[in-house]
C-alpha cells in the first residue's frame, strides 16, 4: 500500500505532477543531446565512442577559452576575447580538425579490426583528450555564458525555466537538421551505407576514410552543442565528461542506431527517473534516479533487446 | 632486432626511467610530507587550489626559513583523483618514507586510513573533514580533526539560523532542508541534524544528490514543493555550482541558503554570476589574501617563479586551506623538535605534538594570520571546537565577507554523540580506550 501512496499524491496535486513531468522532459532533452553523439558515430562506423563525453568537455573548454581570450598552455590573458558567435565557429573548426586527427591517428590504423578494438581505442582517446584539454586550458571551473536567457515564468501554478525551454528548442532543431542530413543528403546516405556494411560501401566507391572524418566532425559538433548547454548550466569543468554516464541508459532504451531513439529514449529516461526520485525516492532516503534510469532501460530491453528504435540484427547460419 | 622493436624498447626503458625519477628520495635528516592530492578528475577544480596551497607552503618554509629549524622539508605528491582506493594505494606507497604526518584530503580515504595509521604510528590530520567521532582521543589517538568537525558545524549552522530567525525558540515549525552529497562525507551531518530537529522542533528534509551532482532537477522540484525556510548544503565540486544556480533560477532567497565549509569557495559561486549574490557558507577561518603569510608567499615563492599555480589565485579559500594544513604541520614539527631535541621527529613524537598543539592569537600572528580560531586540544578531545564563522558572497566584488562572529558549537549535544559512536567503533574493532583522565 505504501508503494501506491505516491500515485494518490500525483492525483491530489496534478499541477506539481505536471511540473515533475516537464522537469523530466527537460532533463531528458539534455541527456538526448549527449546520446545523439554516440548514435551518430555508432550508426556510421559501429564504434561505441567512449570518448563522446570528453569530446563535449573538450569543445566546451575550447569555447570558453576562446571567449575568455586565454592563451592555450600558458593560460594567460591574450587580451583578445572572442564574441560568443565567433568562438562557436572557431570551436566548430577545432572539432573538425580533431575529427581529422582522430581518423588519421586512431581509426585509420585500425580499419577492419573488431569493433571491440575500436571501442578500446576510444577509451584511450578519452583519457588522452582529457589530459590534453587540461594542458591546453587548465582545470579550474569556468563560467560559460553564450547569451542563453535564464529566469523563469509561471503558467498557472507550473513554474518553467527559460533556459530549459531553450535547451528543448535547440535539441529539437538539431534533431531536425540531423534527420534531413541523414535522409535527404547524398553524404547522409553514404553515412548510412557505411553503417550497413563497410565492405559493400567501399565496393561502390564510398571513401570510408572521408566518411569517418565527416561523422566524427558531426559528432564533434553535437558534442559542442551538448557542451554549451551543460556547461552553461553547471560551469565548464572536468566533471562535464561524466555526462556520458547519463546517456548510457538512453542508448540502451532508444537503440544505438536511431536518432529518434536517442530523443524518445532521453525523454522516457528523464521523466521516469524524475518521477521515481520525487515520489518514491523519499521512501528509501533518495538518490535513486541514477540507478533507476538503468532499471528502466533494462526493463525495456526485456521486451525489445535492440532498443525501442534500434535495428533488429538477423544473422543467418 | 628490427628498428621498430628497438624504438619500442628504448621508449619503454625511457618511460620506466621517468617513473623512477618521479619517486622523491628522502634522506635521513630530512622531513618527509606526502601530499595526497587530486589535480585530475571530476573534482580537480577544487583539488588543484588545495594542492597548490599544500605545495607552496612547503616551498615557502624551505625558501624563507631554510626548512623547519634548519631541517629541509621534502614533499611528494601522489595523485588520488579523489578516489578512495587510489588514496589508500598512495598511502601504502609512501608510508615507508617515514612521513611525519598523513593528510588524506578526503573523508572516504580518511575512513580507510584510520585503522592503518594507528598500526603504522603515523598521525592523521583531517582538518574540517573525516570521521567526526575520531575527535575522541581515547579511542582514536592517532587522528586529529581540529578546529571543528561536521557535527559541530551542523550545530553552529542551526544556531546561526536560530539567531537569524530571532532566537532558538523561533525554530519551532520552521522548515530546513539539508541537500547533501550522497557519500560518506555528505551524510556526516545527518545524525546531528535529526537530533537538533527533535530538540528545536523544526521540520527537517534530507535530500541526497548523487555523484557528481551535475543534474539536480529532482532535488529542486522537491525544494519547490516543500518550500523550506532555509537550505543547508553539504556539497562538493560541481554539485555546489549546480545547486547555487538552481536556487537562483528558482528565486530561492540566497541569504537563506547556507553551504557547509566545503560548499563555500570561489569555485562554487563564480559560475552562477550575480545569481550567487548573497549566498552564505560556514567556514573555520576568515577569507582574504591581505595577510602576512600571503605577502611572504608572494615575496619568497611567486617572485622567484617557484609558485605551483597562478599568483592571482592565492587569495582563494581552498588555497588558504591547503596552506593552513601545512602551517599546522610545520608548527607541530617545530614543537616536537624542541620537546624531544631531535631534527626529525618520529611518529610518537609527532603524535604528542599534534595532541598538545595549542594555537592562540599570538601563535597565528607569528605564522602571519589573524582572526583565526584558537585551537586547544586535549588527550581526549582532538577537535577542540569553539565556534564557526559565517561568510557571504559579494558577487559584484567577487569576494567573501564575514557576516558573523564565531558562532559557538553545541558541544553538549555533539560530544555525547561522538563518544557513543567512538565507543561503538572501539567495541567493533576490539580497541581498549586509553586512559585520558
Amino acid at each position: 500500500m505504501v508503494l501506491f501512496a505516491p500515485i494518490l499524491d500525483m492525483v491530489d496535486s496534478p499541477e506539481f505532477f505536471i511540473e515533475v513531468i516537464i522537469g523530466g522532459l527537460v532533463a531528458g532533452v539534455m541527456y538526448s543531446l549527449v546520446a545523439l553523439g554516440f548514435v551518430l558515430i555508432f550508426k556510421a562506423s559501429s564504434v561505441f565512442n567512449f570518448s563522446q563525453g570528453v569530446l563535449a568537455l573538450f569543445a566546451a573548454l575550447t569555447l570558453v577559452g576562446l571567449m575568455d581570450g586565454t592563451v592555450p598552455i600558458l593560460l594567460i590573458d591574450s587580451g583578445f576575447p572572442l564574441p560568443a558567435w565567433a568562438a562557436i565557429i572557431v570551436t566548430g573548426l577545432v572539432m573538425v580538425g580533431l575529427a581529422f586527427l582522430i581518423e588519421r591517428i586512431v581509426l585509420r590504423p585500425l580499419v577492419n579490426q573488431d569493433p571491440i578494438i575500436l571501442f578500446m581505442s576510444t577509451i584511450g582517446l578519452a583519457f588522452v583528450l582529457e589530459g590534453f584539454g587540461d594542458i591546453l586550458w587548465g582545470s579550474e571551473v569556468k563560467a560559460l555564458d553564450v547569451g542563453i536567457p535564464t529566469g523563469n515564468f509561471l503558467i498557472g501554478e507550473i513554474q518553467l525555466q527559460v533556459f530549459d525551454m531553450w535547451a528543448a528548442g535547440i535539441a529539437a532543431f538539431m534533431v531536425l537538421v540531423l534527420a534531413v542530413f541523414f535522409q535527404k543528403t547524398r553524404l547522409g546516405r553514404a553515412l548510412r551505407a557505411v553503417a550497413d556494411d563497410h565492405q559493400a560501401a567501399l565496393s561502390v566507391g564510398i571513401p570510408l576514410r572521408n566518411i569517418w572524418i565527416v561523422v566524427w566532425a558531426v559528432a564533434g559538433f553535437v558534442a559542442l552543442v551538448a557542451g554549451i548547454m551543460w556547461g552553461s548550466s553547471s560551469g565548464v569543468q572536468f566533471s562535464l565528461s561524466l555526462i556520458a554516464l547519463k546517456a548510457l541508459p538512453v542508448l540502451i532504451l532508444g537503440g544505438f542506431t536511431s536518432v529518434p531513439g536517442a530523443i524518445v529514449g532521453g525523454l522516457i529516461i528523464g521523466v521516469g527517473e524524475k518521477v521515481a526520485e520525487v515520489y518514491w525516492g523519499p521512501m528509501v532516503n533518495g538518490a535513486i534516479e541514477n540507478w533507476f534510469a538503468y532499471v528502466l532501460a533494462l526493463v525495456f530491453l526485456l521486451f525489445r533487446p535492440q532498443g525501442l528504435f534500434g535495428d533488429k540484427i538477423i544473422e543467418r547460419v | 632486432m628490427t628498428l621498430k622493436k628497438l624504438t619500442f624498447g628504448l621508449g619503454a626503458a625511457a618511460m620506466m626511467a621517468s617513473v623512477t625519477a618521479v619517486d622523491v628520495a628522502v634522506a635521513a635528516d630530512q622531513l618527509f610530507i606526502p601530499g595526497l592530492v587530486y589535480r585530475t578528475g571530476a573534482y580537480a577544480p577544487n583539488g588543484v587550489p588545495f594542492a597548490n596551497g599544500f605545495k607552496d607552503y612547503i616551498t615557502l618554509i624551505n625558501e624563507r626559513d631554510g626548512g623547519v629549524n634548519g631541517v629541509k622539508l621534502v614533499y611528494e605528491e601522489c595523485e588520488t583523483g579523489y578516489n578512495t582506493k587510489v588514496g589508500v594505494e598512495c598511502y601504502e606507497k609512501m608510508k615507508s618514507k617515514n612521513p611525519v604526518v598523513v593528510i588524506p584530503n578526503s573523508t572516504g580515504i580518511t575512513y580507510q586510513l584510520i585503522p592503518k595509521t594507528a598500526v603504522d604510528k603515523i598521525p592523521l590530520l583531517t582538518i574540517g573533514y573525516g570521521r567526526t567521532s575520531a575527535a575522541v582521543g581515547s579511542v582514536f589517538p592517532w587522528v586529529f580533526n581540529y578546529p571543528a568537525t561536521y557535527w559541530s558545524q551542523a550545530t553552529a549552522v542551526i544556531r546561526y539560523i536560530g539567531n537569524q530567525a530571532g532566537g532558538m525558540d523561533k525554530l519551532k515549525g520552521q522548515k530546513i532542508a539539508h541537500i547533501y552529497h550522497n557519500s560518506a562525507y555528505g551524510k556526516e551531518a545527518n545524525p546531528t541534524l535529526k537530533v537538533l530537529a527533535k530538540k528545536y522542533g523544526f521540520k527537517l528534509t534530507l535530500l541526497a544528490v548523487d555523484h557528481p551532482g551535475q543534474e539536480q532537477k529532482a532535488t529542486w522540484l522537491q525544494i519547490r514543493r516543500k518550500k523550506p525556510n532555509w537550505i543547508f548544503m553539504s556539497g562538493w565540486g560541481v554539485m555546489n555550482q549546480v545547486a547555487i544556480k538552481e536556487a537562483a533560477a528558482n528565486n530561492f532567497p540566497m541569504d537563506h541558503f547556507i553551504g557547509n565549509w566545503w560548499s563555500g569557495s570561489e569555485n562554487d559561486v563564480v559560475p552562477a554570476g550575480m545569481g550567487a549574490n548573497g549566498y552564505k557558507s560556514a567556514t573555520f577561518h576568515p577569507a582574504g589574501s591581505d595577510t602576512k603569510m600571503h605577502a611572504d608567499m608572494r615575496k619568497h615563492v611567486y617572485a622567484k617563479g617557484l609558485g605551483a599555480g597562478k599568483e592571482s589565485r592565492i587569495g582563494e579559500v581552498l588555497y588558504l586551506r591547503g596552506m593552513i594544513n601545512h602551517a599546522l604541520v610545520v608548527e607541530a614539527i617545530s614543537r616536537a623538535q624542541k620537546k624531544y631535541s631531535v631534527k626529525v621527529p618520529n611518529g610518537d613524537q609527532m603524535r604528542w605534538s599534534f595532541e598538545n598543539l595549542t594555537m592562540k592569537d599570538a601563535d597565528w600572528k607569528r605564522l602571519g594570520l589573524t582572526g583565526f580560531p584558537n585551537i586547544d586540544v586535549t588527550c581526549n578531545d582532538h577537535e577542540g571546537a569553539k565556534g564557526v564563522l559565517f561568510q557571504q558572497w559579494d558577487a559584484k566584488n567577487k569576494k567573501w565577507n564575514s557576516v558573523s562572529d564565531w558562532v559557538p558549537v553545541m558541544r553538549d549535544i555533539v560530544r555525547p554523540m561522538m563518544e557513543a559512536d567512538a565507543a561503538k567503533y572501539a567495541k567493533e574493532n576490539n580497541i581498549t580506550p586509553r586512559n585520558c583522565s
